[in-house]
């Protein structure tokens, strides 16, 4: 009996979540054996005579992370105004805005630093990662690396992984930092409380465990930023228009593994 | 070393390079379900320049892309210096690579390195020199293949013939034993194309190194082989000299010779099909 048009639509259906479900975990997969990889080549490297060279890891460095401060400065102050504006605004409401500092020092250290400082380096960095192993892909300078017997994981992901994973939470705790003291200086302009007052609330109120909460999510995300962006320049196909799409792709499955992540961290770590 | 005329009469001894430097057997290689490579059997001897000829979807590249063990083939085997890819271990196959040198068809030049860095790569990651013995050795390399004084230019201020000659610097920095050249002279003009043909001939008789070009340039083909290798739809049409090519009665050697286009008689039943996505049985001739 022939298949009726709703049996066709079912099949191509499951036939394209099928097809999605499986190059998703592919995908996942290779970010899995590129993790590997480059911490055997990080660990094993030098007695394999092919060592990481730390003058890679240290340009990488000043892409990600030096050239980032000036953003990552900016936005965080931003934020910890706009946290400083709201928080006053909604405690107004009870009467409470002088309580405003708990929100703020909460808020910037376990929540919007890291998250802010993720999404800021997975769009700058990310995207570059992938465009250039992308562009690297298409000009056959991948193949040139493995023809010339060094390989490509451990001359260009280790390096760019190494500086990620150095350098988010580097920003996270200047993120934390300018938030704080943008938040204060607002803080001290609208209800008159003094910096040094302020930052005496900020002490007692955080203990080392809020910071290193959102120390800890920035590793995660900084390994999530770097393997995505790895993963989609080395599936690049087709092209300047192929690189387009890969970096793209970087940006989004970055940003959106960041804000999961996220809430699952936040969910684990207050119960 | 002195090129061996009649190879075949030389017996292989352990201590020595053998004779044949790439030995193919009966390669066979699949993209997905399409089959690519249909059987290929060839070997390229020592300090000779071997052309591997063909059309557009020959195989040719695909074919180089195994002679570098850049792809897995599916059935076959094959020997580079005498050592089968396939039985080697990664430290085998690292040893084995600082032996080839590549020159890509775009050159595949690092962008963020200088020409100079570039060439300086392989011996940066491969040796322990100084950095002022290194720059001697790029600076040498860089004077065979004409572009000395430009070692500090990156490789978007250069032109297109350049890139290729810079690659050629970077394929031969390691003094390798073979050196694939993918259509060195694709997208050049005829006088730039025809400077690089004397460059590889040169390189070949100054370093004693064997040479596998992949092109689709007969002009470049005929003044630089010593033996061409005709690839037709994955198939060897023939290998033989300059001379056993030009003489070939093969209707499609000749075709390739004359730059004549295929017969295009088509099974009008078979052209139905193809279009209507029907499968029809007899033999379609194209």
């Amino acid at each position: 009996m022939a298949p009726t048009d709703n049996q066709n639509w079912l099949a191509r259906f499951f036939d394209k979540v099928g097809r999605y479900s499986v190059a998703g975990i592919e995908e996942i997969g290779n970010g899995g054996v590129l993790v590997v990889e480059s911490f055997f080549w990080l660990i094993l490297g030098r007695r394999r005579k092919q060592p990481v060279r730390v003058g890679s890891i240290f340009a990488q460095m000043m892409e990600i992370g030096i050239q980032a401060i000036p953003i990552v400065a900016l936005l965080a102050s931003a934020i910890g105004v706009m946290l400083a504006i709201q928080g006053i605004h909604t405690l107004r409401i009870f009467g409470a805005e002088s309580r405003v500092t708990i929100g703020i020092a909460f808020s910037v250290v376990r929540e919007f630093s890291p998250l802010i400082t993720g999404i800021l380096v997975a769009g700058r960095s990310g995207s570059a990662l992938a465009a250039r192993i992308g562009t690297m892909k298409i000009n056959q300078e991948i193949d040139a690396l493995i023809v010339m017997g060094i390989n490509p994981t451990r001359f260009l992901v280790v390096p760019a992984l190494l500086a990620m994973l150095v350098m988010v939470p580097m920003l996270t705790i200047l993120s934390d930092l300018m938030g704080l003291l943008a938040a204060g200086l607002y803080v001290g302009i609208d209800l008159g409380i003094s910096l040094a007052a302020y930052f005496d609330e900020v002490r007692d109120i955080l203990t080392v465990d809020d910071v290193w909460h959102g120390i800890g999510k920035s590793v995660i995300f900084a390994l999530l930023i770097a393997v995505i962006g790895v993963v989609n320049g080395i599936s690049v196909t087709g092209g300047a228009e192929g690189v387009g799409k890969a970096t793209t792709r970087a940006v989004v499955q970055a940003i959106s593994a960041i804000i999961v992540t996220d809430m699952i961290f936040a969910f684990v770590a207050t119960r | 070393m002195a090129k061996n005329k009649n190879p075949e009469q030389t017996a292989p001894t352990p201590d020595k390079v053998p004779d044949k430097v790439i030995e193919v057997d009966n390669l066979v290689t699949h993209y997905g379900e399409r089959e690519i490579l249909k059987g290929i059997t060839l070997d390229v001897r020592e300090n000779e320049i071997m052309v591997i000829m063909g059309g557009s979807g020959s195989g040719k590249s695909t074919l180089l892309r195994h002679l570098m063990a850049l792809e897995t083939h599916t059935s076959g085997t094959m020997k580079i210096l005498g050592k089968d890819i396939e039985k080697l271990t990664a430290m085998e196959m690292f040893n084995l690579r600082k032996k080839l040198g590549v020159a890509f068809q775009g050159g595949a030049l690092f962008s963020s390195m200088t020409v100079g860095e570039n060439i300086m790569l392989p011996l940066c990651e491969h040796t322990d020199l100084d950095p002022t013995t290194m720059e001697i050795m790029a600076r040498m390399k860089l004077e065979v293949v004409s572009l000395a004084g430009f070692e500090n230019l990156m490789p978007a201020e250069l032109s297109g013939g350049m890139v290729k000659r810079a690659a050629f610097a970077r394929a031969i920095i390691m003094d390798p034993k073979i050196l694939f050249c993918d259509e060195p002279s694709a997208g050049l003009d005829p006088v730039v194309a025809s400077a690089l043909d004397e460059l590889i001939l040169d390189m070949r008789a100054a370093m004693g190194m064997t040479v596998v070009v992949v092109t689709h340039e007969l002009d470049s083909a005929l003044k630089i082989a010593d033996r061409i290798t005709i690839l037709d739809k994955g198939l060897i049409l023939m290998i033989g000299t300059v001379d056993e090519v030009k003489k070939s009665k093969n209707q499609r050697v000749q075709n390739l010779l004359n730059r004549m286009p295929e017969d295009d008689t088509i099974d009008p039943d078979e052209y139905l099909g193809r279009l209507t996505g029907e499968e029809i049985g007899g033999d379609a001739t194209l």
